[in-house]
């Protein structure tokens, strides 16, 4: 059991591969590996054309890879499926449709055999959670883009998924909303133990929703470099989450990966990397005093790049 | 102030009332000026009866006309004296038939093909060639095969108003976002429970679009038939006036054919409007 939980997402050497018009082959990504325990939080992080919506879309089921494949909970994925959930980067809600008959066309698509009161009851239920109460009738044109994100992120959850799927889900927001949306999401998450795997470009929003970070270096041929381990604590709030003595620590190793490691990955790889167990990086203080009592240096901290 | 729809509604009785008087003014017969017509002349040319007076008749024997027309619209006595309203139901009939005919084939084959891109390019060509074909161009065509006047106005009207909804539906259909579709794919809803909710919904304000179109055409198309069918009709009934030589009833006919065609687009845009949804 314990061996299947650690592995609830296991990415198994996934290829996205794309022929390129003058002949030849464009690899945008290629014995990708991956793994992510149920319960968990992970972020996806790194430049734009690294393929980290093709992964995302990979595990939605809505993309095939060109080679490798996905297992979710002991079983290869073949297609989308109810559930892995997905919030869309635009809200994807049907403008045709009320905020209540959005999130009812999702749960009435889940349990089929559902009579209207039920679908009607448990859609309300998602609504208020997400706190859109008193706006179950409006269309999404009448509702501010918060809102709408609000109202995708009540569609997700309302199926009750295994995985939820975020595809940088916040940023077309503004910052204010993108705040208390995320604050939203880390409450609902946490207090569900949902398992998350989202894609993000925002380094402030990995540190504060996720507990690992996967850093994707540039495309093509996009690799996994490293697995962050988030050493922040798990009750962690917004307002005090800066003052946190590890916070600049992460903050900066991220930043340093986004900057120059993104690119310089490839060809200084750390010895002894291996694209199937990309090394999980812990740092920060508790880190720190491991370190000293292990001799083993971590491969690919920070110091590793210069 | 007033509001712009009031004022705009002064502006065009203000005008609807000067054409009259220039109307008017333009088939009064002068009795001063310009030279009087030859008796002599005028007996050769047959125009006598009417003397000085011009045959093109005033805006208010037009509104005569009008109301009498509008007093009895659906008296029936043979085949040459029927009642204005009579006549246009026989027009409308006529539409609705060969129009409907045309929704149920355009919209579903549209459908399909908007689903399919190679279907789509595949007969685009073809739809391409029929679709700028004049309708009175299938009119020998339609009445050779079916030998029948009335069912070969109905598929001209088919065959003109099939066009641009097939088109309009495929494009439609064609377009739908690709994240809506998605949406339908991650809830894993199957193939008619998609097209019916997702597909068609995103579809419709397009697909109404060429429906409009539609009617319009065919609503041009049925008048030019019935002049040519001949029997029933307001085509018909302008043509045998034109014969009659009484230039009131063609204006009459003309007006009719204005207001009953405004009325058909006004309801298509009226479905055209619940089916559209803000972005």
């Amino acid at each position: 059991m314990a061996e299947i939980d650690s592995k609830f997402i296991s990415i198994e050497g996934i290829a996205r591969r794309y022929p390129k018009r003058e002949g030849g082959v464009t690899t945008i990504f290629e014995n990708l590996w991956l793994q992510v325990p149920r319960g968990e939080f992970v972020c996806i992080i790194g430049h734009s054309g690294c393929g980290k919506t093709s992964v995302l879309n990979i595990l939605a089921g809505l993309e095939t890879p060109s080679d490798g494949a996905v297992i979710v909970d002991g079983q290869a994925i073949s297609g989308p499926s109810l559930d892995r959930a997905v919030i869309f980067q635009g809200h994807a809600l049907l403008p045709w449709r009320t905020v209540l008959g959005n999130v009812a066309y999702a749960v009435s698509s889940r349990w089929r055999k559902a009579g209207k009161a039920e679908v009607d009851e448990r859609s309300r239920r998602f609504i208020e959670l997400v706190g859109l109460k008193g706006s179950e009738l409006k269309k999404p044109a009448e509702l501010s883009g918060g809102m709408r994100q609000r109202v995708g992120i009540a569609r997700a959850l309302s199926i009750e998924p295994k995985i939820l799927l975020m595809d940088e889900p916040f940023s077309a927001l503004d910052a204010l909303t993108r705040g208390t949306l995320q604050d939203e999401v880390r409450r609902i998450c946490t207090a569900t133990g949902q398992t998350v795997v989202m894609i993000t470009h925002d380094v402030d929003e990995a540190i504060y929703l996720a507990d690992k970070i996967v850093l994707m270096t540039n495309g093509p041929e996009a690799m996994v470099a490293e697995v962050v381990a988030n050493p922040l604590p798990k009750d962690r709030v917004r307002d005090s989450i800066h003052r946190h003595e590890d916070y600049y620590v992460v903050r900066n190793h991220l930043v340093d990966f986004l900057v120059s490691r993104s690119r310089t990955f490839r060809d200084e790889k750390p010895a002894g990397y291996d694209p199937r167990r990309p090394p999980i990086v812990k740092l920060g203080s508790a880190a720190q005093a491991a370190e000293m009592a292990n001799t083993i240096p971590f491969p690919a901290t920070a110091s590793a790049r210069d | 102030m007033k509001s712009l729809g009031v004022r705009a509604g002064i502006l065009s009785v203000v005008l609807f009332l000067a054409f009259c008087l220039a109307w008017q003014i333009a088939v009064t017969p002068s009795t001063s000026s310009g030279p009087a017509l030859d008796p002599e002349y005028a007996k050769l040319m047959g125009i006598t009866t009417v003397g000085a007076q011009s045959a093109m008749p005033g805006p208010l024997d037009v509104a005569q006309k009008f109301w009498d027309a509008m007093k009895n619209p659906f008296y029936d006595n043979g085949p040459n004296d029927k009642g204005l309203g009579l006549q246009l139901l026989y027009s409308i009939g006529r539409v609705a038939i060969g129009y409907g005919l045309a929704v149920l084939v355009a919209v579903p084959v549209g459908f399909l093909i908007g689903m399919s891109p190679l279907a789509y390019r595949a007969l685009d060509p073809f739809i391409q060639v029929l679709k700028p074909i004049s309708p009175l161009a299938w009119m020998p065509l339609a009445l050779y095969t079916i030998k029948d006047s009335n069912l070969s106005a109905i598929f001209v009207i088919f065959i003109c108003s099939v066009w641009p909804m097939l088109l309009n539906t495929a494009f439609g259909v064609g377009a739908v976002r690709k994240e809506w579709l998605n949406v339908a794919l991650t809830l894993e809803v199957g193939a008619w429970r998609r097209a019916f909710t997702v597909i068609l919904p995103a579809a419709a304000p397009t697909i109404l679009t060429g429906m409009r179109i539609s009617i319009g055409i065919a609503w041009l198309v049925i008048v030019a038939a019935e002049m040519l069918v001949g029997g029933t009709g307001i085509g018909y009934f302008v043509w045998n006036e034109w014969n009659n030589l009484s230039i009131a009833n063609v204006i009459v006919g003309i007006l009719l054919i204005g207001i009953a065609g405004m009325i058909l687009d006004l309801i298509l845009a009226r479905l055209q409007r619940r089916v559209t949804f803000p972005e």
